[in-house]
């Protein structure tokens, strides 16, 4: 057997010399990264900067004062405030449910873990329009509780209740995904070092593990409630689109436009995509927060 | 021995695994298990005759269809922003980088009827698509329009951080060793990326086979060519047909779990990758 193979002749007089070599570089250096560069910028231009341009050049088509108009009238206000209600109900409730969750999963081991946190995750794969048709069959008139809860003059769907309900089954994953992988990062020493100094309960929460996952919960707080804000089909579908009672701002953009009044639709509408600015800048500063503390 | 649980010295897990289950219980589980269970209220027959009738295979396969492609287009395309967004430098990165979220924050009524207008046959772009011939808003373009707009962040999120980890000495020793910038990208860069690819191929498919609000205004909604599955839901739903709408339901819920599945296991597959080139690291 031999100690080295001897490397063919042809192989050799493949390789590139060193001239060849830079000349590689220097021509992927000079056109390739602006090439790309440009093709990503126009594509992004065309498909996210170019419609939401639009929102708002057609909310101010008809001037400033229709634009305030709009947004001013006591439908647009009731949507407003039933789709603020929404999101004042639903994101607690997913806070809550996601510190729950993150805490018994990251800092516990037991059996059925992977099929727990894929259960979590469910609502972010399921149509929005199927999550609506759900709360339909069980609370509605021909659902499993409908006769139950018409009995006893209690509504759920075509009512606030429903549009609560759909809109924390939308949002419920947001919190939890985000402090899950979190928590499982940051490991169980400090909470174990606090209990043996003994720490209790909710103190240990409030003072090791809190403080090591602030960024990731707001984070997940912030999109949760841009979501909850925001939903369109889940609640579309429960909401029953009675003008005032059970309009939410998206749903109320739809009638508006449907009744043709563009400017008055893109006028509540911009109020969304203001949210949604809004919503990317305060993330965009968290991940900042994040990377500070951890490098 | 068999044990549910590993024996902890942290308190609470009685309390927060209670509240996890049975929240996720009333929220999720019960809910999406009577959907299943409407569905045996009538017969197999009359289930099979409702999800293969000519209005609902049409909109399965846009559904589906248009949510493969779109898939397709946004991992060319996302592979492509990432590799901008993470490997060059210029001005307004940070901007062009947070903006991708965008379709994630906007809510899709809006999204919706902004690419209404601006492919209409009189807006921005759908002005001069039409000068050429090509129609977008009210057809099944419009569809594939909205879903490519929804499914964007998925991609470049995935591949993001995986590119960002990648060692660069690999592909200075193919470099040295001869290989041709795209023979580096493809026999070196794609392969370690590719489980991040397909994780975020199919976290946007899934996402785009369901989607309603950003579609309903751009595709026109005219039953056989432009109507999509979650709309033919809702149109059973005001005709009060619950059995219909439950059992396009049920189809698509299985469409999802088996997206679902497939991502975990792609999950899998990744974290398997990456902890491998760290030992080789």
């Amino acid at each position: 057997m031999t100690a080295v193979l001897p490397v063919p002749a042809a192989h050799h007089a493949s390789l590139p010399s060193v001239d060849q070599a830079t000349s590689y570089r220097k021509r992927r250096r000079n056109w390739a990264p602006f090439f790309l560069t440009c093709t990503a910028l126009v594509y992004l231009t065309v498909i996210l900067l170019v419609p939401l341009a639009a929102v708002f050049v057609e909310a101010l088509r008809r001037g400033v004062e229709f634009f305030f108009h709009s947004v001013a009238q006591p439908e647009a206000l009731a949507a407003i405030r039933l789709t603020l209600l929404a999101a004042v109900i639903a994101v607690p409730l997913n806070l809550g449910f996601g510190i729950a969750a993150a805490w018994a999963i990251a800092k516990f081991d037991f059996r059925g873990k992977a099929v727990l946190i894929t259960l979590i995750d469910l609502p972010f794969s399921v149509s929005p329009v199927i999550a609506g048709l759900v709360y339909v069959l069980v609370f509605g008139l021909q659902g499993w509780l409908g006769p139950w809860l018409s009995a006893h003059d209690i509504k759920i769907i075509f009512a606030v209740p429903g549009i609560v309900l759909a809109t924390v089954f939308v949002t419920f994953p947001f919190v939890a995904r985000e402090l899950i992988p979190l928590m499982q990062a940051q490991g169980r020493q400090e909470e174990e070092a606090a209990v043996v100094l003994g720490a209790r309960g909710w103190q240990i929460f409030w003072r090791v593990t809190l403080p090591n996952v602030k960024w990731g919960l707001l984070y997940g707080v912030v999109l949760c409630n841009a979501r909850a804000m925001g939903e369109f089909g889940a609640v579309s579908v429960v909401s029953g689109h009675i003008r005032g009672l059970t309009n939410t701002l998206p749903l109320h953009v739809e009638i508006l436009y449907n009744e043709y009044n563009s400017a008055a639709a893109f006028a509540c509408a911009s109020l969304l995509a203001l949210l949604a600015l809004v919503t990317l800048a305060i993330k965009t500063v968290l991940e900042h927060g994040y990377l500070k503390e951890h490098s | 021995m068999f044990k549910l649980k590993r024996a902890s010295v942290l308190p609470g897990f009685p309390i927060a695994m209670g509240t996890t289950l049975l929240y996720l219980g009333l929220i999720v589980l019960v809910p999406l298990s009577a959907a299943f269970l409407k569905s045996f209220d009538q017969t197999w027959h009359q289930f099979a005759a409702t999800v293969t009738s000519d209005r609902v295979l049409a909109s399965f396969r846009l559904s589906f269809g248009a949510a493969l492609i779109a898939a397709l287009i946004n991992g060319v395309f996302g592979l492509l922003v990432a590799w901008v967004l993470v490997r060059y430098r210029f001005w307004g990165r940070r901007l062009i980088d947070a903006m991708v979220d965008l379709p994630f924050a906007l809510p899709t009524a809006v999204a919706g009827i902004a690419l209404t207008a601006v492919y209409a046959e009189n807006g921005w772009l759908g002005a001069p698509l039409a000068k050429l011939g090509v129609k977008v808003a009210f057809t099944p373009v419009g569809v594939l329009v909205a879903l490519i707009f929804i499914g964007l962040p998925f991609v470049v999120r995935t591949v993001e951080p995986v590119l960002e980890e990648l060692e660069s000495e690999l592909e200075e020793v193919a470099h040295s060793l001869g290989a041709s910038p795209l023979q580096t990208f493809v026999r070196v860069i794609f392969p370690t990326i590719l489980p991040a690819l397909l994780t975020g191929f199919t976290l946007a498919l899934a996402r785009a086979i369901g989607e309603y609000g950003s579609v309903v205004f751009i595709a026109g909604n005219i039953p056989l060519v432009s109507e999509i599955a979650p709309l033919v839901i809702i149109t059973k739903l005001e005709q009060y047909d619950y059995a219909g709408a439950t059992a396009i339901a049920v189809v698509m819920l299985v469409a999802s779990f088996v997206m679902l599945l497939l991502i975990n296991l792609l999950q899998g597959w990744m974290r398997r990758r990456n902890g491998q080139e760290r030992l080789v690291a």
